[in-house]
């Protein structure tokens, strides 16, 4: 179900979202980054690994590697996959992915190359370009009733 | 020394002496292997690396014309990469290793590519290094073999993920790199004005996110129309490269208040663009440095760089309980890009 409709300014909103997001994760959460190439799913992500894990120095980008694992402060595994590059959605159980479901928090980057592997409590993340502002963004978030609760701060009245 | 290399899509092996004498240096993708495999080449998985990682390494010691028992010491890619590939290498190494009962080295990807300078063209310590490749956009400092001092790295993307990225949206097919450089020689570099990410800025780190917005903005108020193609790749190009080269100055006149003019080294397959290497050598020219870029074989991934960095150092071979690491960075000690690291 669709939980909200937010409009981002600018690039230091897109970093505010992934800030209060950081706040909310825990181990099991998995978020689906959707998007155009350029829409921000990068630097949103960078927002949410940067307040989790604040002694990491580089958060390189993950497209080449596929995957970057990280640690949160409070220990907490964080595992920032871009799947671009997978050809085959078989290919992405070598990543270790099931795991990663389970153990700890996952931000997947082109989720469609999953195919629908994703697991139902899933929170996607739609941004995309708004065609009225040249550095702003329409995010739509989507996910179960439990994700609605857990973000119901953050949403519009 | 056999050299192994794993890390990310290619399996590689390579076979290099002491004096620099490369006797075989093989690469999976490469080689003639439809007839055993159906032309599969090693991609994502770990078991693509497993199903080929024996017949390159006998392929190589094939070409060598050595056996064995005639190898002194083999190093294995440790990390930084993908964990499974690299596993399959550093297994492959160590096995080796305790059969024959010589050393074992396993060595750092970006080692390999820093020190492929020397393998190829003699450069002596210290000297500066852009490392361009998929992953990695670097300025080093290379005291010498395990001394590196990070002058500046990518904030976000790397320039050839920039690229490929840029190759994506016009539909021109992977890899990115040399797709856009062919496409760019009927361009006019200057038709699409793309920004040039912290040009001028005073540290020497390198931001390419940007410039891949703008990029895809401008290519869908375009409407991908065919004659507008080859301009945006050359208007592409020409901003990546002045990127590299407005960062690349500020780092050789960092590199020579310490050290006065040295070489700088450009290693890592983005290397291999012509118009990337003619601008960078005008810059070297004018701030006083020599350049020196390894040949295509030695700058795109292979093993060949990977056994030179574990003879540049063959008297610290390492333990057999060493453990792959997905990231390694060369220098431990390195300053975070501005605005990383830091909480808000």
């Amino acid at each position: 179900m669709q939980i909200a409709k937010l409009t981002l300014a600018d690039l230091a909103a897109t970093k505010r979202l992934g800030l209060f997001l950081a706040e909310q994760l825990m181990a099991g959460d998995v978020l689906a980054l959707k998007g155009e190439l350029g829409a921000g799913k990068s630097e949103l992500a960078r927002a949410i690994i940067q307040q989790m894990c604040p002694k990491e120095t580089d958060i390189p980008s993950p497209t080449f590697t596929l995957v970057q694992t990280y640690e949160s402060d409070s220990k907490v595994p964080l595992w920032h996959f871009d799947l671009y590059r997978l050809a085959e959605p078989d290919d992405v159980f070598e990543l270790g992915i099931e795991e990663a479901f389970i153990e700890a928090i996952c931000l997947i980057e082109w989720p469609e190359r999953l195919a629908g592997c994703l697991p139902d409590r899933t929170l996607t993340i739609e941004i995309n370009y708004d065609a009225s502002a040249n550095s702003g963004r329409r995010v739509t978030l989507r996910g179960n009733p439990a994700w609605q609760n857990r973000l119901s701060e953050m949403l519009p009245d | 020394m056999l050299g192994i290399e794993s890390s990310c899509d290619e399996t590689a092996a390579a076979i290099v002496c002491d004096d620099k004498t490369i006797l075989a240096n093989l690469v999976a993708s490469q080689m003639d292997m439809h007839a055993e495999y159906g032309g599969v080449v090693p991609e994502v998985a770990a078991r693509a690396h497993l199903d080929v990682i024996d017949q390159v390494i006998d392929g190589a010691l094939e070409n060598a014309g050595l056996s064995i028992t005639q190898i002194d010491g083999v190093a294995a890619t440790g990390g930084p990469g993908l964990i499974g590939g690299v596993l399959v290498g550093t297994v492959t190494a160590k096995a080796i290793a305790v059969a024959r009962g010589i050393p074992y080295f396993a060595v750092n990807h970006l080692e390999g590519h820093a020190l492929s300078g020397r393998l190829s063209d003699d450069v002596s310590f210290p000297y500066l290094l852009l490392l361009v490749s998929g992953g990695h956009t670097q300025l080093l400092a290379v005291h010498g073999a395990g001394q590196y001092e990070r002058y500046g790295t990518t904030m976000d993307d790397a320039a050839g993920e920039a690229f490929d990225k840029g190759a994506k949206i016009m539909g021109l097919g992977y890899p990115g790199g040399p797709a856009i450089e062919k496409c760019a020689k009927d361009g006019n570099p200057k038709a699409i004005q793309l920004p040039r990410p912290l040009r001028g800025a005073a540290h020497c780190h390198f931001s390419f996110s940007g410039l891949k917005t703008a990029f895809a903005q401008r290519h869908a108020q375009l409407g991908g129309k065919s004659d507008a193609i080859t301009d945006l790749a050359a208007s592409l190009q020409a901003a990546i490269a002045d990127c590299l080269a407005d960062r690349t100055k500020q780092a050789m006149q960092r590199f020579a208040a310490s050290h006065g003019p040295a070489t700088l080294v450009i290693a890592g397959g983005v290397a291999a663009n012509a118009t990337i290497f003619a601008q960078l050598e005008k810059e070297a020219l004018k701030a006083g440095f020599g350049i020196s870029v390894p040949p295509g074989h030695l700058c795109t991934d292979n093993a060949a760089m990977i056994a030179w960095a574990a003879l540049e150092r063959r008297e610290a071979p390492d333990k057999l309980d060493f453990a792959p690491l997905p990231r390694w960075p060369l220098d431990p000690n390195a300053a975070p890009p501005p605005g990383q690291g830091v909480r808000s």
